[in-house]
């Protein structure tokens, strides 16, 4: 019977064309849609993590009670010992410090007096230290518009948006002004290295990137950091094995009243990103929900004109013996083939879509100058295993209820009407 | 009718005396506080979270025009000079060899960490330039009669646009300020105390600024030692001094 099924789709086109164009459609939708989404997500994840957060996080209790403010003067101390400690008792995580800081960057002219001067704010990363991943994982290298990555001790980077408006070239050499961890003034001349654009407004507008070294000598942050962070294995941010990570740390330190005792924090704890997460979950799940309404809506409706249009051919087959029942059945089995080959199209477009965008991505830098979020303006779409079947069982379901509704029309035809109905 | 003419003319009458005697009592708080000239050593105190920094410097001052201050400890900040002419400030680093100009926003930002800002250490001018002053009353504050006047800025370009402050009624010198931004939020107090009679004026040695907007203990300033109506050369006050 399978087989006399197939061949009445295969060959009456009329019957599975737009059912099967409908649930093509709509699975592509769900399927290409959650892909982005996932892309969107890891982008954001990803970027956030790199240069904000790290999948995991120590500081003193006393900086994260003002974290927004990025406190030096609550920092941490002795990190060589906690970053050793941390190495031992959590061998698959990276460990690397961190300094965020503010000042003013002078630039002098000729006479060595202000030429202009801007403010700034500034990060200092773990370069120069021999196997430090730190240029790589904020991709430094592919950032620089002109000059080159630092490669020795007082050497700067700036942000192109602060060198154009200030005509700051690589070479150049430049006074930053700011305070130390413990308040006194800070002054230091550096040579710029280079000029870089991360294509991320809240990074261009004023940044510099120094080297951790360099930083803990202006700031007066010897052995000291504002921010350890965390990056767990290949890069990839896990909710659960973080919350592990952090979770048996922390246990060590529940006794501890200091202030300034260490505590850990992981990305979902920071900067809304655990909100972040809940919302992406839960427009997925919608989206999916959304998708089974919508189609067996309209699905249930071509049901309905399909059986209008097969009304003599049902009322022939029950003049003929045929059971209601088994009409019905049929008609079940049907959308099922119809479903299942409307879903295989639709989730093998979307999924080579998201192929291929996970390759290239969409740029929307030209969108993007003013947002302030932390986000690479070139967002690729993520495949993931859940793309083979967000789509499918979603879209074969939506055909099975829709024809299940449309077929009730078969339990209303009278048998004693039917020949008089075929006339 | 006339009862009501008499009234109104004894409150009139009232209130010019109470201006006047506000005036009057700015008058003589200026006369103390204010010189032709000064050369002061002082240390200034700021309590960190983890621990306390005190630095010490010699500030040499012309009216409320000029001021060249030279830190002498401790050794992160000796060298450290800062200069303001007129409204224009800079500050030299001789770590980097170089002359920074403050302008701008930066004027508000805090002194090597204290409760001071740099338009604080700017603004030397008379308050009579400044301010309108109105008595509010009469208050002891440690265990020192004061009368209690309020300033209202008359002229735009001052860092505060109102001030409470309770001036010593027999020495005339202010022992507790209030500073008030435009919207009437308390910015600024500042405690001044160990008063001592210098060059035939009152002048308060030490001084403890709190910023209300922070979490601080508030910052110590002790003047050690302090001269007036000095002459000081002319070349003090010019940036090729910063360098020397």
């Amino acid at each position: 019977m399978h087989r006399f099924l197939w061949k009445g789709i295969i060959r009456d086109r009329s019957r599975s064309l737009l059912p099967v164009l409908v649930v093509t459609i709509g699975v592509f939708a769900v399927v290409f849609s959650y892909g982005y989404i996932q892309g969107m997500l890891d982008n954001m994840i990803r970027t956030t993590a790199d240069f904000q957060t790290g999948h995991l996080k120590v500081v003193t209790r006393a900086y994260l009670e003002n974290e927004e403010q990025k406190p030096n003067d609550l920092a941490l101390l002795g990190v060589d010992t906690l970053q050793k400690k941390l190495t031992e008792e959590f061998p698959e995580v990276e460990w690397t410090p961190r300094i965020f800081f503010g000042g003013l960057l002078d630039i002098p002219d000729s006479n060595g007096e202000t030429k202009a001067q801007g403010p700034v704010s500034g990060t200092a990363y773990d370069l120069l230290s021999p196997g430090s991943h730190e240029a790589r994982r904020i991709g430094l290298q592919q950032s620089l518009v002109a000059g080159h990555v630092i490669q020795q001790s007082n050497e700067i980077i700036i942000s192109y948006d602060f060198a154009d408006r200030y005509q700051v070239r690589p070479g150049d050499t430049v006074t930053f002004f700011g305070s130390t961890m413990y308040g006194s003034m800070s002054f230091a001349n550096y040579t710029v290295a280079g000029i870089v654009r991360f294509g991320i407004g809240q990074l261009d507008r004023g940044a510099v990137i120094l080297d951790i070294s360099d930083a803990r000598l202006l700031l007066d942050m010897d052995n000291a950091t504002g921010e350890l962070f965390g990056f767990l294995p290949g890069g990839l941010y896990n909710k659960e094995q973080a919350e592990h990570v952090k979770e048996s740390f922390n246990r060590q330190y529940t006794d501890v009243t200091d202030e300034y005792a260490p505590v850990m924090v992981q990305l979902a704890d920071q900067d809304f990103m655990g909100q972040m997460l809940a919302y992406m979950d839960i427009v997925s799940l919608a989206m999916v929900i959304l998708l089974v309404f919508a189609l067996a809506i309209v699905l249930w409706n071509a049901g309905i004109l399909s059986g209008i249009r097969r009304y003599n051919e049902f009322g022939v087959r029950l003049a003929m013996g045929e059971e209601k029942k088994h009409i019905y059945r049929t008609l079940l089995v049907e959308s099922l083939f119809i479903g299942i080959i409307g879903s295989a199209i639709g989730t093998a477009l979307g999924i080579s879509l998201c192929y291929y965008l996970q390759d290239h991505g969409i740029d929307y830098s030209a969108m993007m100058d003013s947002v302030n979020m932390m986000i690479d303006p070139v967002i690729h779409a993520r495949v993931t295993p859940e793309l083979y079947f967000i789509g499918f069982i979603p879209g074969v379901l939506s055909m099975l209820i829709g024809s299940a509704l449309a077929g009730t029309a078969v339990y209303k035809r009278n048998t004693a009407m039917l020949f008089k109905e075929l006339d | 009718m006339r009862k009501l003419i008499v009234l109104l003319f004894i409150i009139a009458f009232t209130v010019s005396v109470s201006a006047q005697d506000a005036e009057q009592i700015i008058q003589e708080v200026d006369k103390n506080i204010s010189a032709k000239s000064q050369i002061a050593e002082s240390t200034m105190t700021v309590p960190g979270k983890r621990n306390s920094r005190t630095m010490t410097a010699k500030s040499y001052t012309i009216g409320d025009e000029k001021s060249f201050t030279e830190y002498l400890s401790p050794p992160r900040e000796k060298g450290t000079k800062m200069l303001k002419l007129d409204k224009e400030m800079w500050v030299y680093s001789p770590s980097t060899d170089r002359t920074i100009m403050i302008s701008g926003h930066m004027l508000r930002q805090s002194v090597m960490g204290s409760d001071l800002s740099y338009e604080d250490m700017m603004e030397d001018r008379k308050l009579t330039e400044m301010y309108t002053p109105s008595l509010a009353g009469e208050e002891t504050i440690e265990g020192r009669k004061c009368y209690v006047i309020t300033l209202t800025a008359k002229v735009n370009d001052v860092a505060y646009h109102s001030q409470k402050m309770w001036v010593d009624t027999e020495r005339f010198v202010p022992l507790k300020q209030e500073l008030y931004a435009k919207s009437g939020q308390l910015l600024k107090q500042i405690r001044l105390s160990d008063i001592k009679r210098i060059q035939n004026r009152w002048f308060p040695m030490k001084m403890v600024y709190q910023d209300m907007l922070k979490d601080g203990k508030g910052t110590e300033y002790n003047i050690t030692h302090i001269e007036f109506d000095k002459d000081i050369p002319a070349n003090v006050f010019s940036k090729a001094s910063l360098k020397q």
